[in-house]
């Protein structure tokens, strides 16, 4: 076992210091992801900075939207009233990304930084771009059966895993971020990166840099959103492909529409074709069909994930018709 | 442990609050999970060790109360905690009406995600004294059972649901 410093700040200050101060710093919250990462030796820290006793937990309104604590739990997140009512593809989000257990435990703002479930990238033996720059990527030529269809490059075919992230991103959330010499919004959608030549690089965040809070606005088209998993299994099982949208309906007419895939590539996926064809249009399976054909008009499928462009076509269609029911 | 450098050493001796009982873990990897803990340096082998990500529940247990799976927790971060395992539910050898009503339904077979199961299944009815057939499953459903079906367990779940129910009407 590497040696490890294990530190468990208070305040924020503190914590950011401590996680800037030594570049091998990782920073622990609900642990559901870093433990495990820890002790397959994925990740191999010099120290741990455990943000547990930050005073960052809790959910808010504000401003007519949500204002959420990165340290608040999932459970927390779907049990609150507001967020089942007024957000509730977030609802549904959270609840399908985990046991019990894993909800009472992970945080929201860890599940918008899990780490991806290729099975390459957690066994450390094996060439992976993303955990050692530079080796190789082992899933191209091997197993992708789960692998991105969209998004992806040359050097990594990895998936994010999170479904509360899909939801988010739908749902025009902002990660308020604070460093040692700036504080930041970050809208979900400017979060991530895709990995083109630098797959170890996933976010705008820098080294040490905290998410404190994530803001839901009030928007017109929350309250009509809804979020569909598909997986291999009903419990402990990430996405095959799943899907968040959120509609403005008026006079049966879509006046906004966000649209985001999750399974599908290395980033929560905003897919804006969809959303073009659905503005403006009348909610009817034509306009079903054509925005769930347009999310993967771009799609680059491999040998063994082709199955997926159709599963989106399929997930999206009964995700649009679920959240437009209703006129 | 609150403070900026409580452990602040590669490897500590700490303490840890388990079923009532201050614990010292002596020249502990502050990068050991609370499962590795219990069972390899307290000696409390109640919660298993299965899949070690999560996955199974066989590992739960409370921590101030709240269910988790002690094989995603860092021990290190349980130090002001109060830890109850599976070996704490009980007074003695005597059996919690959970256990009980396990053994009474025929819901052990390896016996494996027994120790999980029981620790949830007191979560759940101790937060929700009267749950639904659809509260339970999901109550339960953080933990993997390769035996049994489920039927027996869901069975010894609703058994004790009634037996409480029925000491609790007037």
């Amino acid at each position: 076992m590497a040696p490890l410093e294990y530190l468990r700040p208070s305040d924020e200050g503190a914590a950011i210091a401590l996680a800037e101060a030594d570049g091998r710093a990782c920073l622990l919250a609900g642990g559901t992801d870093v433990v495990g990462l820890l002790k397959d030796g994925v990740l191999a820290p010099s120290r741990l900075v455990d943000i547990n006793a930050l005073p960052i937990a809790g959910v808010e309104i504000r401003d007519g939207g949500l204002s959420i604590g990165a340290l608040t739990r999932l459970s927390d997140v779907a049990d609150h009233p507001a967020v089942r009512g007024r957000f509730p593809a977030l609802a549904h989000a959270v609840l399908a990304a985990a046991s019990p257990q894993l909800r009472n435990m992970a945080t929201v703002g860890g599940s918008l930084l899990q780490r991806t479930r290729c099975g390459y990238f957690r066994d450390p033996v094996t060439p992976c771009n993303k955990r050692a720059p530079g080796t190789g990527c082992s899933a191209i030529d091997g197993e992708h059966r789960l692998h991105a269809i969209l998004g992806g490059s040359d050097r990594c075919i990895a998936v994010h895993p999170s479904d509360p992230a899909v939801a988010l991103l739908a749902l025009d959330a902002v990660v308020r971020t604070r460093g040692s010499r700036k504080e930041r919004a970050i809208p979900v959608d400017d979060l991530y990166l895709l990995p083109g030549s630098t797959p170890e690089r996933e976010t705008l965040l820098e080294h040490g840099e905290l998410i404190v809070a994530v803001e839901l606005p009030a928007t017109s088209f929350a309250a009509r959103s809804c979020y569909l998993k598909v997986r291999e299994r009903a419990s402990f099982e990430f996405a095959l492909v799943s899907a968040a949208v959120a509609l403005d309906v008026r006079g049966g007419v879509i006046r906004t529409a966000r649209v985001a895939l999750g399974g599908v590539a290395p980033r929560p996926w905003r897919a804006r074709a969809a959303e073009a064809v659905l503005r403006g249009s009348r909610m009817t399976e034509a306009t079903i069909a054509a925005a769930a054909s347009a999310a993967v008009r771009d799609a680059r499928p491999r040998e063994q994930n082709a199955f997926k462009v159709e599963l989106v076509r399929r997930v999206l269609t009964r995700v649009l018709a679920t959240a437009g029911a209703g006129g | 442990m609150t403070g900026n450098h409580p452990l602040a050493a590669e490897s500590e001796t700490y303490e840890l609050s388990v079923n009532g009982r201050r614990e010292q873990v002596k020249a502990a990897w502050l990068g050991e999970s609370l499962l590795a803990v219990l069972r390899e340096r307290l000696g409390l082998p109640g919660a298993k060790n299965a899949c070690e990500q999560g996955e199974c529940g066989s590992c739960s247990v409370f921590v101030d109360g709240v269910l988790v799976c002690s094989c995603c927790v860092l021990a290190a971060d349980a130090v002001d905690a109060e830890v109850t395992t599976v070996e704490g539910l009980a007074d003695g050898d005597a059996l919690t009406d959970v256990q009980q009503s396990f053994l009474d339904a025929g819901a052990v077979q390896c016996g494996f995600c027994t120790p999980g199961l029981v620790v949830a299944v007191h979560d759940l009815l101790d937060r929700n004294p009267d749950p639904g057939d659809l509260e339970v499953r999901e109550a339960i459903s953080g933990n993997l059972c390769r035996c049994t079906g489920y039927g027996r367990i869901l069975a010894a779940v609703e058994a004790v649901r009634d037996q409480r129910g029925r000491r609790s009407r007037p």
